[in-house]
């Protein structure tokens, strides 16, 4: 291993873990806005149960999105300074645009929800939770659009004077047309996993609570939650079909080479078909050994440029065109493989879009079993809510990965129709001056704290979960000479 | 004014933000066992920086942030040459936004007496490990001519540098104690009040000697001395207020202070915005910049976005202005260890 290879484990396991936490946190603050004014304007008890329910998950989660992100903030400047050097004319702005516009109003507002049941007038109080929510989810915005100019560099010149990228256009940054379709993507998943979440947990509950007592007062406040969250999957689930495919003929474009390898397709053809299942030796980054077993006629070219019968090229002419383009050989001597591992980007692609099956099967269950005020829900649907609530994080989680490892070699992918001197080989981008031993220090410690970190994060949310939603009382406002009642909330 | 400059003083700006802001941050959490003492006494302590502490940290954020954006070779530089201080830095950081979140949520005498360790020991971290960074800074570093860094962990320990260290340790501890003394009342509020007379005492002493020496050995303008004045007067001035219970005028004091020891610290490098060891070799404002065309997008989002955070970040104290003592602090209503 070199420090170049832990560099990029250290960068994938803190980064997908990070994500991990980051789709809840985005679509559950959002939805717990909705549940507080659903509260404010029908006065309804129910919604400032699940309000308060949904929350305190909501912020168990946050705590750990928040410490993860730190690490993600200094990580650029620590383990890939090259990169930074590189890119900071142009990366460095989203960057930064995010901390002030985002990260400022998501944690400032936070706090003021949390601690201002009790100090602030209902409606003010309400603003808050939206401006943290609006926070999280510009913060989305921010980073995606600077990822994105990693997939799809514009508003961007070379200059050889310095050997960086330096901006030119700060609009055409900030709309990619990358960034365009991936932003409501990954919002999108950020819905989907925190509609299963709800749903997935009020499911758990209906059942159990029906077990118990078929005309339990809950189960109506239940069943509102499981509904609630089911629309929320079904409406994402459109939108990440949406999205995807919209993002999927971008790619084409943009990144041939990754949607290629994704499809296993080793040659171009005319009226390519759609892999279902490929075998063989796909982990080499060679096509010799790709076996389709199953397929579907010309769906491919049809996928990546609406028509049935269009051409798509395949790896080994992409793999030729790129050597030309961007060179043969690395400077010491290695031939360059164009082609990203095959194995992961293919299965990757296919689990992401694979696993949202389970949200999907799990929102029709639960709009089929609650129809017409029903409250009853079989047995096997707790099951189906319990194995649900995994799957969209998996999902997302592989979305990435195909995304980034489906870049390599390429940190910055070079953009077919922008400058020919805007790209980055990931193995120019790492800290030359950090020794393998520090960066080893790092990778073990942070794995080691975020896996100790995780158990209590999830033992947490389960307990919790489990506990069910509390019973509340009517928040009141404290008067300015009160000195003797508790606060609503304290640490 | 160049545009490369205005962003070496926004940084600095931000520093500044980060420590007053942050300072107090860390000085509740090094303080909450020797103020708070029990364990109501110590859920007074933490509360006070409860609505606040997170938004403070996005200072710290947004001054990494705005150094890649405007500075991108001094990012690259300063957090790949500072590796192991800054993972120090970070996993303190880490486990404190989860500590302070976690402690409460299960009602267990354990879980809660583990987590405030966490909590004590990841503001002591930081405290000590940022002054020994800005030390460094001053100090100059070892750079080579393509302005990586080739010195090891154990260069940046040098005596200066450590006693830096003690500066944003002793600075912490103080303005905690003020801010403390601020927000609380009853008993915690005396044993605060009493502590920040003695530690800000202690904190002249030691930010005094350092801030000489900084500037003898190692300010590349003598104009920093009028910084250095600056500095001592207000820690002075913070300590005479401590004695005469004037915690309020203590607070700004000591905030002037900061104000004064940033400018010492960026003034002492100027115009470089990483000195390295051989002159030759340091980054500098005009070497280590972004092109004008982003300086000028960034200052544009500075300046409007700027002002409306100060004033959202005002209002939050304003919202959370009462003292707090321990009749406020409610029974534990959260969940226990072995039910359901
Ligand atoms: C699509 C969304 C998304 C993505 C791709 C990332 N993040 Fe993130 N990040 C968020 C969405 C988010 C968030 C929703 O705003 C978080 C998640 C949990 C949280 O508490 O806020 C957050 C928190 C968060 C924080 C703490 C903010 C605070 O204190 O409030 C930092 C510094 C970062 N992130 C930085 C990064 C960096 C440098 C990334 C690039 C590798 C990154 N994040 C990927
Ligand atoms: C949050 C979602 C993200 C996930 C899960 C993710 C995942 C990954 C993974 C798995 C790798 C390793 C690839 C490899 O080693 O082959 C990687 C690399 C990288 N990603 Fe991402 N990424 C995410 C977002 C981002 C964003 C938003 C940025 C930039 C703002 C970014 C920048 C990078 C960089 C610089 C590398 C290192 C070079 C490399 O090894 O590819 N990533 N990412
Ligand atoms: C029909 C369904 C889908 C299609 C066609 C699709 C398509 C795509 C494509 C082409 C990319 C790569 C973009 C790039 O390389 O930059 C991508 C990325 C991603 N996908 Fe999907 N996707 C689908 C469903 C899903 C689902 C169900 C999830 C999660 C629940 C998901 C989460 C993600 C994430 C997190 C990324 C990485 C971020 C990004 O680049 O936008 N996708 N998707």
């Amino acid at each position: 291993m070199e420090a170049l290879e832990l560099a990029r484990w250290q960068f994938g396991i803190t980064t997908v873990y990070h994500f991990v936490l980051v789709p809840l946190t985005i679509g559950l603050s959002v939805l717990v806005a909705i549940m507080q004014t659903a509260w404010v304007r029908t006065g309804n008890e129910k919604w400032l149960r699940l309000t308060k329910f949904y929350g305190k998950l909501l912020l168990i989660n946050f705590a750990l999105g928040v410490a993860t992100g730190i690490v993600q903030e200094f990580q650029f400047g620590m383990n890939w300074s090259e990169y930074s050097r590189f890119v900071g004319d142009v990366f460095g702005a989203p960057l930064a645009m995010e901390a002030l516009l985002a990260f400022f109003l998501e944690s400032t507002f936070l706090g003021l929800w949390i601690f201002g049941w009790d100090r602030l007038p209902k409606k003010l109080h309400l603003l808050t939770v939206w401006c943290f929510s609006i926070g999280t989810v510009l913060s989305a915005y921010f980073i995606i659009a600077a990822n994105s100019w990693m997939q799809h560099p514009v508003g961007a010149e070379y200059n050889p004077e310095t050997g960086r990228a330096e901006m030119t256009d700060i609009g055409a940054v900030l709309t990619n047309n990358t960034t365009l379709v991936a932003f409501p993507h990954v919002i999108s998943t950020a819905f989907l996993v925190a509609g299963t979440f709800i749903s997935g947990i009020a499911v758990y509950w209906m059942v159990r609570k029906h077990r118990e007592d078929a005309e339990h007062k809950d189960l109506g406040m239940y069943r509102t939650a499981a509904r609630f969250g089911a629309w929320v999957m079904i409406i994402s689930g459109v939108g990440l079909i949406i999205t995807g495919d919209l993002q999927a003929k971008l790619m084409f474009e943009q990144q041939p080479i990754k949607m290629a390898a994704a499809e296993a397709l080793c040659h171009t053809e005319d009226s390519a078909a759609f892999s279902v299942l490929a075998i063989g030796e796909l982990g080499t980054t060679d096509c010799t050994e790709v076996n389709n077993i199953i397929e579907i006629p010309g769906l491919l070219s049809f996928l990546a440029t609406s028509s049935w019968d269009g051409e798509v090229t395949g790896l080994d002419e992409l793999q030729e065109t790129y050597s030309e383009r961007y060179g043969a050989t690395t400077p010491d001597g290695e031939e360059i493989h164009y082609q990203p591992n095959l194995a992961v980007t293919y299965w990757s692609f296919r689990l992401m879009i694979g696993l949202a099956a389970f949200s999907a099967a799990l929102a029709l269950g639960i709009l089929w079993f609650t129809r017409k005020k029903r409250t009853a829900m079989p047995g096997w649907m707790k099951t189906l809510a319990i194995v649900s609530l995994p799957m969209p994080y998996l999902a997302a989680s592989f979305g990435w990965i195909f995304t980034e490892m489906g870049r390599q070699p390429f940190v910055v992918a070079p953009n077919p129709t922008g400058s020919d001197q805007i790209f980055l080989m990931t193995m120019f981008g790492y800290s030359t001056s950090v020794s393998m031993g520090e960066v080893l220090t790092s990778m073990i410690t942070f794995t080691v704290v975020y896996a100790v970190l995780g158990v209590f994060w999830f033992r947490l949310i389960q307990r919790y979960a489990v506990e069910g939603a509390p019973e509340v009382e009517e928040p009141v406002v404290r008067k300015d000479d009160d000195q003797s009642t508790p606060l609503s909330f304290a640490y | 004014m160049d545009l490369a400059l205005v962003w070496f003083i926004l940084i600095a700006v931000l520093w500044t933000g980060y420590l007053v802001l942050e300072g107090f941050d860390f000085g509740v959490g090094m303080l909450m066992p020797i103020i708070g003492k029990s364990n109501k006494g110590r859920r007074v302590v933490l509360n006070t920086i409860g609505p606040v502490w997170d938004g403070n940290e996005v200072w710290l954020l947004t001054a990494g942030g705005a150094t890649f954006a405007a500075f991108p070779e001094w990012y690259a530089t300063m957090f790949s040459g500072f590796y192991l201080p800054l993972l120090l830095i970070l996993l303190a950081l880490i486990v404190r936004a989860v500590a302070i979140e976690y402690r409460g949520k299960i009602n267990d005498e354990t879980w809660r007496g583990r987590w405030d360790w966490v909590i004590i020991g990841s503001a002591w971290v930081p405290a000590i490990l940022w002054g020994v960074a800005f030390a460094n800074l001053v100090r100059g570093v070892n750079l080579d001519a393509e302005h990586q860094y080739v010195g090891n962990f154990f260069d940046l320990l040098s005596p200066f540098a450590l006693l830096g260290g003690a500066v944003t340790l002793t600075l912490f501890l103080s303005h905690g104690a003020i801010f403390l003394s601020l927000k609380t009342d009853g008993e915690i509020r005396e044993r605060a009040e009493a502590f920040a007379r003695k530690a800000s005492l202690v904190t002249i002493v030691v930010a005094g000697v350092w801030a000489v020496w900084a500037q003898l050995a190692y300010s590349r303008n003598t104009w920093t001395w009028g910084a250095v004045v600056l500095a001592a007067v207000a820690l002075v001035g913070a300590w005479f207020s401590t004695l005469r219970g004037r915690f309020g005028w203590a607070f700004i004091a000591n905030g002037v202070a900061v104000v004064g020891a940033v400018i010492l610290i960026f003034g002492a490098m100027y115009p470089n915005v990483m000195p390295a060891i051989d002159e030759a070799n340091s980054l500098t404002i005009d070497n280590a910049s972004s092109t004008d065309y982003t300086l000028t997008v960034m200052t544009w989002v500075a300046v409007i976005m700027t002002p409306v955070v100060l004033a959202y970040q005002a209002w939050t104290y304003w919202v959370f202005r009462k003292r707090l003592s321990m009749e406020h602090i409610p029974e534990h209503n959260e969940l226990t260890f072995m039910k359901g």
